[in-house]
Formats: C-alpha cells, sequence, structure tokens
C-alpha cells in the first residue's frame, strides 16, 4: 500500500487540480461574457439596446441569468427515457470541458508573482503539520499538461460530443428532438472530416501534435517581418487550410449559418426542446466551451497563439496575446450569427461533402508539393 | 503495485463489467452505450500500456466513428427491446456457458505462454524508458511509411472495397431487403405501438389525478 | 506518463460539476406538474403517434462515409507528423508518392460515390 501512495507523484497531481480549476473558472467566466457580450452585439447589429439593466451596462447579467436557471422549475417529461435523458447534459458537457488541459494559454517557465512567498507560505503550513514539502513554484507553465498526442486528443473528445447529442434527441421522445439530434450528428461528422484534414498542413510544418510545441515553432519571423504563423506558411496551403478550418469549425460547434439542428423557426429548439432549468444551462455552456476550444485551436494552430511581439521579454504578455486572438475568433461567430441566414439543409450537406471534404484533400497534397519543394 | 497498475486493473474492470453490460440489456441503445464505455475503457487500458497513439485511435475510429454508425442504425431503424422467446436462444444458452468458459481458459494459457516467453522489447533494453517512446505516434509513424509501406498502401484498397460495399448494400440489391425489414418491424410496431398508447393514457390518468 | 495523468483529474473533476448540476436542479427547481408540463412538446397539440419513427438511409450510407474517411485522416496524422524527418532521410519523392496513391485510390472510391448520387439530398 504505501509503495502505491509513494509512486503517485502528490505534488503534481495537486498542482495539476489546481490549474485546472483556475483554468476552468477562467473559461466559466469567459463563457458567460461571451453570452452577454453575444447579446449586446447582436442589439447593436440589430439597433437595439441589449440587456443593459443588470449592473454597469449590464454586466452583471450572467449572473441573474445563473440563478434564473438554478430556480427554474426542472421539467422531466413522462414520455422520456429517464435516465439516458438525465445523462445527455453530462455527456455532451464532459468531452467539451475535458479539452481544458491541453489549452495552450502561454509559453512555460512563466516567472510567477510572489512565487517565492507562495510557495515558502505553502512549505511553512507543511512543517507546522510535520511534512516537508519542499514546493518551489517561481516558475508555472501556463497550461495544465502537453503531450505527444495533443490534437489527437482534441480530436478524440471532439468526436466523443456527438453521443450527447444523439441521447438527448432520442431519449427525449419529441419529434422536434429526435430530427434536431439525428441532423446535428449528421452534419457533425461530415463536417469533423474537413475539421480533421485541414490541420493536415499544420502538422506538416510542425512535425508534431503537441500544441505548446506547435505553438512554440511558430515564434520568429520570416525576413525579420513577418511573423512566422502556420496560416501564412507553406503559402497558400496554410491560408487554404485555415478557412477550411475555420468554415468546418462553425458547422462542428452548430453555429449559424450552420445552424439547423436548432433551427427554432422549424426545429422549436433542436436537441434540446426538452429540457430546462440546470440541464438545458449544461446543453448553452457545452455549446459555448465547444467555440472555445475550436478558437483556442484555430489561435494555437494557425495564429501563432500566444506569440506577438516582446513575448520574449515579458512573459505574461503570451497569455494576453492569446487570450486577445481567442476573443477575435468568438467575436467572429457573433458578427458571423448577426449577418448571415442560415443554410437550407440539402445545401449544408453539399457543401460539406461536394466542396469542403474535396477542397481540404486538394489542399493537402498541395501543402506537400510545396513542402517537397521548400522544406 | 504501482498507481498506474491500479489504472490497468480498474479500466480492465470497468471493460469487463460494460461488456456483460452489453450482452445482459435488451434495449439496444443501452446495449450501444455499454460498447461505448468498453471502447474508452480499452483506451484507457492503451495509455496505461503507453501505446498513446493507438488509445487515441481508439478513441477517434472506434468510439467515435464506428459507433456512431451503429446508434444511427438504432435510431434509424427504430429498434426495439429485444425479445427471446424462441427455442433456439435457450440452446444457445446452453452451449454459451461452455463457450465462455473455454474462452477465459484460453486467455489464461495464453498469460501464462506470453509470462514465460522472453520479452518483447527485449532490444530496446537499453534505453532508458523504451516503452515510453515505442507507442508515440513519431515511432509508429516511421515504421508504418518506411518498413512497412506495402500494406499501408494495401490498406487504401480495403476501404475502397468498403466503400464500395456500403454503396452497394444500401442502394441497390438489398433495397427489397430492406422493405422486406421495414414490413416485418411495422408488424412488430403494432403491438408495441398499442402498448405504448396504452402506457401513455395510463400516465395522462395518473397526471389528472 | 505522467502528463497523461490530468486527462483522469479533469474527468473526475468535470464529471462532477456536470453532476452537480443535474442533481441541484432536480432539488432546488420548483416542481409544479401539469398534464400539459409533462407531455413532449408540439407546438401546443397533444402529440401525435410516437416520436421514434425510421428515417432515410441516407444518414445510415453517411455514417458509414464518415468511417471510411476518418480512418484516412488517422493515416494522415501521423504521415503529416514525420513529413519534415522522412524527407530529409529517404527521398523526397517517395514521401509525396506513397500518400498520393493512398489518396488517390481512395478518391476513386469519392468519386464513385459522388457518380451513385449519395451526396444529392433533394431526392
Amino acid at each position: 500500500m504505501s509503495s502505491l501512495l509513494n509512486s503517485i507523484d502528490f505534488q503534481y497531481v495537486i498542482g495539476a487540480l489546481v490549474k485546472i480549476v483556475v483554468f476552468w473558472l477562467l473559461i466559466m467566466m469567459i463563457v458567460a461574457y461571451t453570452v452577454y457580450a453575444e447579446r449586446r452585439v447582436l442589439a447593436v447589429i440589430q439597433n437595439r439596446l441589449g440587456p443593459n439593466r443588470v449592473g454597469w451596462q449590464g454586466l452583471l447579467q450572467p449572473f441573474a441569468d445563473l440563478i434564473k436557471f438554478i430556480f427554474k422549475e426542472d421539467i422531466i417529461p413522462l414520455s422520456v427515457n429517464k435516465w439516458l435523458y438525465l445523462i445527455a447534459p453530462v455527456v455532451v458537457l464532459v468531452p467539451a470541458m475535458m479539452v481544458l488541459i491541453v489549452y495552450p494559454f502561454g509559453p512555460e517557465n512563466v516567472p510567477m508573482p510572489f512565487g517565492a512567498e507562495i510557495s515558502s507560505a505553502i512549505n511553512w503550513l507543511g512543517s507546522a503539520i510535520g511534512f516537508d514539502w519542499n514546493i518551489k513554484i517561481d516558475t508555472i507553465d501556463l497550461h495544465v499538461t502537453n503531450f505527444n498526442i495533443g490534437l489527437l486528443y482534441v480530436f478524440a473528445l471532439t468526436s466523443l460530443g456527438v453521443y450527447g447529442i444523439v441521447i438527448a434527441g432520442w431519449s427525449s421522445n419529441s419529434k422536434y428532438s429526435l430530427l434536431g439530434g439525428l441532423r446535428s450528428s449528421a452534419q457533425m461528422i461530415s463536417y469533423e472530416l474537413a475539421l480533421s484534414l485541414s490541420v493536415i498542413a499544420v502538422v506538416i510544418q510542425a512535425g508534431t501534435l503537441d500544441l505548446v510545441k506547435i505553438v512554440d515553432q511558430q515564434s520568429g519571423a520570416w525576413f525579420g517581418f513577418i511573423p512566422k504563423w502556420n496560416i501564412l506558411g507553406l503559402f497558400p496551403a496554410g491560408l487554404i487550410a485555415f478557412i477550411v478550418y475555420l468554415v468546418s469549425a462553425i458547422a462542428e460547434t452548430n453555429r449559424v449559418p450552420f445552424d439547423l439542428p436548432e433551427a427554432e423557426t422549424e426545429l422549436v429548439a433542436g436537441f434540446h426542446t426538452e429540457y430546462s432549468a440546470l440541464k438545458f444551462a449544461l446543453f448553452f455552456m457545452a455549446e459555448y466551451v465547444n467555440m472555445m476550444t475550436v478558437s483556442v485551436l484555430a489561435t494555437s494552430l494557425f495564429l501563432g497563439g500566444w506569440n506577438g511581439p516582446f513575448v520574449s521579454d515579458f512573459k505574461w504578455l503570451g497569455p494576453v496575446y492569446f487570450l486577445l486572438k481567442v476573443f477575435f475568433f468568438l467575436f467572429l461567430y457573433i458578427w458571423i450569427r448577426g449577418t448571415l441566414p442560415r443554410f437550407r439543409y440539402d445545401q449544408l450537406m453539399n457543401f460539406g461533402w461536394k466542396i469542403l471534404l474535396p477542397t481540404a484533400i486538394f489542399n493537402i497534397v498541395l501543402a506537400s508539393i510545396i513542402g517537397i519543394i521548400f522544406l | 503495485m504501482e498507481f498506474t497498475h491500479v489504472l490497468f486493473l480498474a479500466f480492465a474492470a470497468l471493460a469487463v463489467v460494460a461488456a456483460f453490460n452489453i450482452i445482459l440489456q435488451r434495449n439496444p441503445i443501452y446495449c450501444a452505450i455499454g460498447l461505448i464505455v468498453v471502447l474508452c475503457a480499452l483506451a484507457g487500458l492503451f495509455l496505461t500500456l503507453h501505446a498513446q497513439f493507438i488509445a487515441a485511435i481508439q478513441i477517434i475510429v472506434y468510439a467515435g466513428a464506428i459507433m456512431v454508425l451503429f446508434v444511427f442504425v438504432i435510431m434509424l431503424l427504430n429498434v426495439r427491446e429485444e425479445e427471446s422467446k424462441t427455442d433456439r436462444q435457450k440452446i444457445l444458452k446452453v452451449i454459451a456457458v461452455p463457450l465462455f468458459l473455454a474462452l477465459l481458459a484460453e486467455v489464461f494459457v495464453v498469460i501464462r505462454l506470453v509470462n514465460n516467453s522472453p520479452p518483447a522489447i527485449a532490444s530496446a533494453a537499453d534505453n532508458t524508458n523504451p516503452a515510453a517512446s515505442l507507442g508515440s505516434v513519431e515511432s509508429i509513424a516511421t515504421a508504418m511509411f518506411t518498413t512497412y509501406v506495402l500494406p499501408f498502401e494495401a490498406t487504401s484498397v480495403l476501404i475502397l472495397m468498403a466503400i464500395v460495399g456500403a454503396m452497394l448494400l444500401a442502394r441497390k440489391n438489398s433495397k427489397d431487403d430492406f422493405e422486406r425489414i421495414e414490413q416485418a418491424l411495422t408488424l412488430e410496431n403494432d403491438e408495441t405501438e398499442q402498448a405504448m398508447q396504452a402506457d401513455a393514457e395510463k400516465s395522462k390518468e395518473e397526471v389528472a389525478a | 506518463m505522467k502528463e497523461y495523468l490530468p486527462i483522469l483529474i479533469v474527468f473526475i473533476f468535470v464529471t462532477g460539476f456536470a453532476v452537480t448540476n443535474i442533481i441541484a436542479s432536480h432539488l432546488i427547481g420548483r416542481r409544479k406538474n401539469t398534464r400539459a408540463k409533462l407531455m413532449p412538446y408540439e407546438c401546443g397539440m397533444d402529440p401525435v403517434g410516437s416520436a421514434h419513427q425510421r428515417f432515410s438511409v441516407k444518414f445510415y450510407l453517411v455514417a458509414m462515409l464518415f468511417i471510411l474517411f476518418d480512418i484516412e485522416a488517422i493515416f494522415l496524422v501521423p504521415w503529416a507528423v514525420v513529413f519534415r524527418e522522412l524527407i530529409q532521410r529517404l527521398s523526397r519523392p517517395f514521401v509525396f508518392i506513397e500518400m498520393m496513391l493512398f489518396i488517390g485510390v481512395l478518391l476513386v472510391g469519392y468519386v464513385y460515390v459522388w457518380k451513385k448520387g449519395l451526396f444529392e439530398w433533394n431526392s
């Protein structure tokens, strides 16, 4: 038993747990304020005001919404398959949130403010109760973990996200839910192909699937002024890959103009028609966390992640650049929602299979030809 | 006993429990979910054995793609709970037990044999941690695209055959079969629908009360 | 393998969070059931028939094709990972041609499926 306990690196586990909680809180805040920003920006686009009553400029609106969600009536319709109906929101949210451990927020070995003080305080606490913890947090890595198969890990979790939607649609025993679930899953798997094929052009340049290493490789500049981002690499293959990625990512997250699964005018709310209160909130959260994930991927795969001017001198600029780039993508989502109409279902499937998929495949051919010649 | 051993055993137990769940459940969608859990547990097993790339593929291809097809078919055909009334299945039950025991015995024999054989990766033993790098994407990819190019190319033909086969099965020849299956299902559905309607009315009464 | 441990930690943490939400919703939210609330939503009418109906076989074909192209994508990923390394070590055309053969064979299947009219969603 003691050998078992010794084999666990508790310092690492607790460190990882603390980081997970901190990043999770950060992501929850970003999700909450993306929803708020979406409502305000859409309002501006449509010449309205949007929510501006709760707090200054409505900034406390997300918390008001949260309270409302908690105290809403929890309805479980009689015709549903109860167990599946209850686990569906969990199955949607868990894979969506599990991705956060590979988010590369910033560079490694960033000097921690008050790191020495914090570690000595913890060590003092340890010695007070008779342990020698020997903790040193002068520098931290601004990601929970990074590993050999980082990108595949993200894709694996995205592919598992389909089940929650299918189960929700099926177990609700409502026509709208079932149709929404079926459409949604067919759409997600169709665009997942283009999504995973579009990143090949990036992997050819990076030579690794580790997100942190992929970002690391994009530091520096060509000719001293063009940033060495993958979107500009293997020109024009990187750019085409980026466009294919962006389009299929929007479809993958079921957002406008690909939001057929929850087309209000025909399907009420799609697969989550029968859900209320916090169960609905979980679906809502999962959708925005997924948006965040594809934005994070777009940032770190194509736009150089945390890289930017002066990052090597002031490492804390890294996460700032990173989040600014992510926010740009989130804004793009909202902007597109305010601007574009919705596809018809046959148009959507045709676009995915007849245009996006061949483009992605030919872009791989193009990228490898350019790679063979210039790398 | 190390923590990875504990994890290995935990994933193995999860896989076995979920596998039993597949056999014992009557509702096909529960069976499908059981199979998804088994596949995820297998991915966990691969990860504890340092086979990271295989673990990822296990999830992406099996749990994320093939099982989607299963679930689609269940939703599409609206398969209801299977009914086991025929005599043939009773005979199957009798045969199943010795077959299961034989399979179990085989597993133990194989484990014994493997234990007696020299370690598989003895050649890489001089590395500090041979297993850790053996399962990485790079080492698998290097082997696949240099030494094993021919099997890799043959795979593409295999997939091509699968594409053509899938189209043929679903589009042309088996169209009659599909209709026959549909007919058979509607026969059963009439009964089940009656039962469901009775259920619905009962629940309505309950609510009214 | 230490770097994979956070997967387990985050799984437990996030599952705990989601399940807590489900339970909290059950406990806190007030419940006043009426007949209309407990019925599946169908825009105000009483539901007609069962929701579980059968759908076009095309969904099944799409799922099938997805598997096949997903496998293709899975083969492309490791190739892309070692691309730089292999073009230094082996002859450059070899690395290119081995994958183009693979993609080419699959493109034949893709064209076949297209010609057979699988992608015609309006028919």
